[in-house]
């Protein structure tokens, strides 16, 4: 299994490259991940999304759907899109410390 | 070598209920992996997207071998009780509640949804023209009505998905 490191952490990844376990997570590995997808600056808008999925995740044990996240976050689809420009399902996934979405809406 | 795709084209061209939700799922599918995606409707495919039609797609039970009761896996339904009045409608009704359970929304919600991902959204000219209709017949999500060679214009570098 793959490590690197992030905020001065060495850190699982599973074969999508995101993180191997939710507990290494946490506010500076996430602004770190973010840098590596292109994010430099992680607002409180992207944090409104962020805190969701993993609070989605840890209920449900798998990452909200785009529709559901719409509609629960307070963050609509264009600010979403805007917010995670390259894939906000599988970006903000990753950048929460969570598995790589299992759904397909 | 990168082999990811970057760029995809979706042509929905068939008016039923299974003729249009692939083409939209594979579109908002793609535009969730950050895949570019534009999504071109023509001839019965034209139902999807235009205003008065699309809240009223059905699944098409007649000629449909595939037809089973109550489920995929279930018994076939013979394809002469496909032709009984209200069996569409049926149908429908059942399919669209177990794509509500998966979250997948209604055909006006998900054009919406998808447009705002930032696909663009066609209709195309010649079946518009054969169909007498205008941009006024359209939901307001359809970016503009054009041409086939305008619509692999735009398609530059994207690989071309028929449904």
């Amino acid at each position: 299994m793959a490590v690197k490191e992030y905020a001065g952490k060495i850190i699982e990844l599973d074969a999508d490259g995101n993180l191997a376990n939710l507990n290494e997570w946490n506010k500076d590995v996430a602004k770190a991940v973010a840098v590596e997808e292109g994010i430099e600056d992680l607002t409180e808008r992207h944090w409104a999304v962020i805190n969701y999925m993993r609070k989605e995740f840890s209920e449900k044990g798998d990452a909200p759907s785009i529709r559901k996240m719409t509609k629960e976050s307070g963050v609509d689809t264009k600010e979403l899109y805007a917010l995670f420009p390259k894939g906000p399902a599988k970006k903000a996934a990753r950048i929460a410390g969570l598995p790589k979405p299992k759904g397909c809406i | 070598m990168d082999e990811s795709i970057k760029k995809i084209s979706i042509v929905v061209s068939k008016g039923s209920l299974d003729g249009i939700y692939p083409g939209l799922i594979m579109a908002n599918g793609a535009r969730m992996e950050g895949i570019e995606v534009t999504l071109f409707f023509t001839f019965f495919g034209l139902h999807g997207v235009i205003d008065k039609k699309m809240d009223k797609i059905k699944v098409a039970t007649v000629g449909n071998p595939a037809m089973c009761v109550p489920s995929a896996i279930g018994p076939g339904l013979p394809t002469w009780m496909g032709a009984i009045p209200g069996m569409s409608w049926f149908a429908t009704g059942m399919m669209k509640k177990e794509m509500e359970k998966l979250d997948i929304p209604p055909v006006r919600e998900f054009i919406t949804m998808i447009h705002d991902t930032g696909c663009e959204i066609y209709a195309c000219k010649a079946t518009v023209e054969m169909f007498h209709l205008t941009k006024k017949d359209f939901c307001p999500e359809v970016d503009d009505i054009i041409s086939v060679g305008q619509f692999y214009e735009k398609s530059a570098g994207a690989q071309i998905i028929f449904t």
